[in-house]
């Protein structure tokens, strides 16, 4: 026992006491809680349109419930950050992806269409048949495109880096891609930000 | 729709998460006080809006279902 708390022994009861920081600890927790402000990391690192979903979703609207946002963009992710966005869809060796038309009567928009791997293989522009319907059925479902959602993220402050490792790997330039990249860091710049988040995802 | 809202958003036709979206947007607009009408299709607002409001303090004044609409009013705090 330290010499403060047989002090304290002496002149408090000790059961008082404990009474108190129980009481006052509860208090000073719930002030913190209240006073945080939730906080999200994404690691992106995918590039078709189908992936380009999943964290700009999920930035935005932590972005609107008043989070602190910041994803970090590496390999293929590095294309949801270009000024033109030309994201494309493979459904080759993707058993889960339906394929259904977006258009016609519903007997047949409910038809899903296994097409085996070596035909999708075989077919030239099979891939830019299937954004393109991709594209569609986004619309006709109110579904928001990606374009819309980065710019919500942006208008949310959320912050977008971009991997300098992958810039330089891919030979890319840094002109190709939107001015409002937040920096152009890597792994080690990005995990301590991502250490403090309540949210970290992988995607 | 009500109509004594300051402002009103027609969310109609939009997806998960695009009427959060649009709501946050609107509500930025608003000054502390006022209200916003909000009428969406997509089921998943139900929950959606409790949980923003929630989570950004705005209150969630009223939320209803009719014919495969949900009308929300949101105060600004």
């Amino acid at each position: 026992m330290g010499a403060t708390d047989k002090l304290l022994a002496q002149s408090l009861d000790p059961a008082l006491l404990d009474q108190w920081f129980d009481q006052r600890f509860e208090a000073k927790m719930a002030e913190r809680e209240a006073a945080h402000v939730p906080s999200l990391s994404i690691i992106a690192t995918k590039g078709t349109m189908d992936w380009a979903y999943p964290p700009f979703i999920l930035a935005s609207t932590a972005g609107a419930l008043g989070w602190d946002v910041s994803v970090f963009f590496t390999f293929y992710g590095l294309e949801l950050l270009k000024k033109d966005l030309h994201l494309e869809i493979s459904p080759l060796g993707n058993p889960s992806m339906p394929m259904k038309m977006p258009f016609g009567p519903q007997w047949l928009k409910d038809i899903n269409w296994k097409v085996p791997n070596v035909v999708m293989a075989g077919i030239p522009g099979f891939e830019k048949v299937a954004t393109g319907l991709m594209a569609q059925t986004v619309k006709s479902k109110g579904v928001a495109s990606i374009d819309e959602l980065r710019s919500a993220c942006l208008e949310a402050d959320a912050k977008l880096y971009a991997c300098q490792m992958t810039v330089d790997l891919f030979g890319y330039s840094q002109d190709e891609f939107i001015p409002e990249i937040a920096g152009w860091i890597g792994a080690a710049s990005f995990l301590p930000q991502a250490q403090k988040s309540d949210v970290c995802l992988f995607i | 729709m009500s109509t004594n809202a300051t402002q009103t958003l027609d969310a109609r036709g939009m997806n998960c998460p695009l009427p959060i979206l649009r709501t946050k947007k609107a509500l930025t607009d608003l000054a502390k006080g006022e209200t916003l009408a909000i009428t969406a299709t997509d089921p998943g607002s139900l929950k959606d809006m409790q949980a923003f409001c929630k989570q950004t303090g705005h209150e969630l004044v009223s939320s209803s279902e009719h014919q495969g609409e949900f009308e929300f009013l949101i105060r600004k705090s």
